[in-house]
């Protein structure tokens, strides 16, 4: 089973990332369940959302498990939270500081298993909303086999308006691209 | 089709199937989802026939559903924890008026303290209010059983709860595969009622049982309730054979060795009810894979209890873990009282876990260790998972 998780804050589209993720590693023909776990239900709270993936049906429903991709919205919860991320085999972070700023205030981030990528200032240009959760799975799916841009591209046009979905279609090829060739790291 | 669905659009685009006539509801969280989507369908027309009542309040809620149903009209709502608190006192007359009326609980925890998140405290404080009780171990079969809850409801005419984790099964998204509407059409005709309030020809319903028949209506209830098993069982079986996959029925038999008989005096049988049978099925295989005699039962129908269908289940098993969602004050786990009322013969075989209490994570982790100790003899006869006895020392220092 491959396992991912999404740290972010309530309005960013946390919930939504992970069922954009199961649904194109579904169509991929796998197994794929979305977790959500909320905190307070409000905007700007923290929340977590896992996506399983696997050959098999998934019929765990602990929230806790291995962590194969983080991916971290919002680089302010880092010194907020324990998000776990010391076992993480892959971290994933919005910010647009270097790997080596981060680290100087978060040490617990994996010097070698961490990518930068500025999924804000990508959906900023490519989408006009504070909502870079499309973004990031776009920057996962050029690190990992699990999921491809195409199946992500296909599941976000189904799933939201056209203006929506074009905006975080084109964010998530920018971020893809963005990690393909090499950004920062 | 296979897809994945979130638990609560799934119970949605399911109920709107059955084709209900009136939805009466008051919204609370983790239940929203479902009646959002159900507004969403009624005020779309997809759900046609069909009235929407946002109610003042859940006593107003169900006072409406009693009032629909007894109307004759197919029924639905759906609340979760203070909310089903708030309804109790129409909840019992639903039952004692024997109406089929059927009612989603998005299982939460009860305060104070306040807590949003999910244990089954709610649904197990209304055991006795005289409804069926029905548990989803995963959004397929939180789906499945509302086909099933209306046809078992119209058959015994009785009411019936369908139970499902909040948060657990109502916000993930699951590979589900749902029916269509001419399947749920052939399996679940029309409502006719066997009567229904009618203004040309009065009757009244809710009178005064005196003394002299109190304790005969009760007996009734309770006959009623008891020969509702036949007929959860009966109308899984039909939808296992329509839908070519297991879902409902009295209890689920997981995790045994193939071809085995009931279980022996060196095995231990695991009981619970609803989303952390999944997690437990995950320990229990690894448990047996690696040579431990460990086997899971799950409990779908808790009302009516299913007595005869536990004690084959679990058989002459030397130990018994109940893992418990849901604790009775001065007594224990809810669910493992009954299992002891049931399969305890002087053997003391029975130990109580409860887990997962405002929604603390129940861990895979954790529960392999209660019931390697449970195999081991170890178990207290009630254990609190994960228990944080730091905190309880700082509480008690203040």
């Amino acid at each position: 089973v491959f396992q991912v998780t999404i740290h972010g804050r309530g309005g960013q589209g946390v919930v939504t990332a992970a069922e954009v993720l199961a649904g194109a590693a579904f169509a991929a023909g796998r197994y794929a369940q979305a977790l959500p776990s909320f905190g307070a239900e409000r905007m700007g709270a923290p929340v977590e959302s896992r996506c399983r993936i696997d050959t098999a049906p998934i019929v765990t429903h602990q929230s806790a498990g291995a962590v194969d991709a983080a991916l971290v919205q919002d680089a302010t919860l880092l010194g907020a939270l324990d998000l776990g991320l010391a076992g993480a085999s892959l971290v994933i972070l919005n910010t647009a500081r270097t790997l080596a700023e981060v680290r100087s205030s978060c040490p617990d981030l994996p010097a070698d298993r961490t990518v930068t990528v500025p999924a804000d200032a990508i959906v900023a240009e490519h989408l006009g909303l504070p909502k870079p959760s499309i973004a990031m799975l776009g920057a996962l799916a050029a690190l990992v086999d699990i999921v491809t841009l195409d199946a992500l591209c296909e599941v976000v046009a189904q799933r939201f308006p056209a203006a929506v979905a074009d905006g975080n279609v084109a964010a998530a090829v920018a971020a893809h691209h963005w990690v393909a060739g090499g950004g920062r790291g | 089709v296979a897809e994945v669905v979130e638990g609560s659009r799934a119970v949605a685009r399911v109920v709107a199937l059955c084709r209900p006539q009136v939805v009466s509801a008051y919204p609370i969280s983790p239940q929203t989802h479902i009646v959002e989507a159900l507004a969403g369908a009624v005020g779309s027309g997809r759900l046609a026939g069909c009235e929407y009542v946002n109610a003042e309040s859940e006593l107003g809620a169900m006072s409406v559903a009693i009032g629909a149903s007894a109307g004759g009209v197919r029924t639905y709502t759906a609340t979760a924890s203070q909310g089903l608190l708030a309804m109790v006192e129409a909840v019992y007359n639903a039952a004692g008026l024997n109406l089929p009326i059927v009612m989603t609980v998005a299982n939460r925890a009860l305060g104070a303290p306040l807590n949003i998140w999910n244990d089954q405290s709610d649904s197990l404080s209304q055991r006795d209010s005289g409804w069926l009780q029905l548990y989803a171990a995963d959004v397929q079969e939180a789906a499945d059983l509302h086909v099933q809850a209306y046809a078992v409801a119209e058959r015994v005419s009785l009411p019936v709860m369908v139970c499902l984790d909040g948060f657990v099964l109502t916000h993930a998204s699951e590979v589900v595969e749902l029916p269509t509407q001419e399947q749920v059409d052939a399996f679940l005709p029309p409502f006719e009622p066997a009567w229904r309030l009618d203004v040309d020809r009065p009757t009244t319903i809710g009178t005064m049982a005196g003394p002299d028949s109190f304790t005969e209506a009760r007996f009734l209830q309770f006959e009623r309730q008891v020969a509702a098993a036949d007929v959860v069982a009966d109308v899984a079986a039909r939808f296992a054979a329509r839908f070519a996959r297991a879902s409902g029925g009295l209890v689920h038999r997981l995790a045994e060795p193939p071809g085995a008989g009931a279980p022996g005096p060196d095995e231990t049988v695991v009981v619970a009810m609803g989303s952390v049978l999944g997690t437990l099925r995950v320990v229990a295989d690894e448990l047996r894979a690696a040579g431990t005699p460990v086997r899971l039962v799950g409990v779908c129908s808790y009302r009516p209890f299913p007595a005869d269908a536990l004690r084959a289940a679990v058989g002459d098993a030397g130990r018994i873990v109940v893992v418990d969602r849901a604790v009775s004050p001065g007594i224990g786990g809810v669910l493992a009282q009954d299992v002891r009322r049931v399969v305890d013969d002087g053997t003391a075989r029975v130990r109580c876990v409860v887990a997962g209490l405002g929604g603390r994570d129940v861990t895979e982790r954790s529960l392999r260790a209660a019931i390697v100790a449970g195999v081991a003899g170890e178990l207290a006869p009630l254990t609190w998972l994960d228990l944080d006895r730091d905190l309880i020392g700082r509480a008690a220092a203040r």
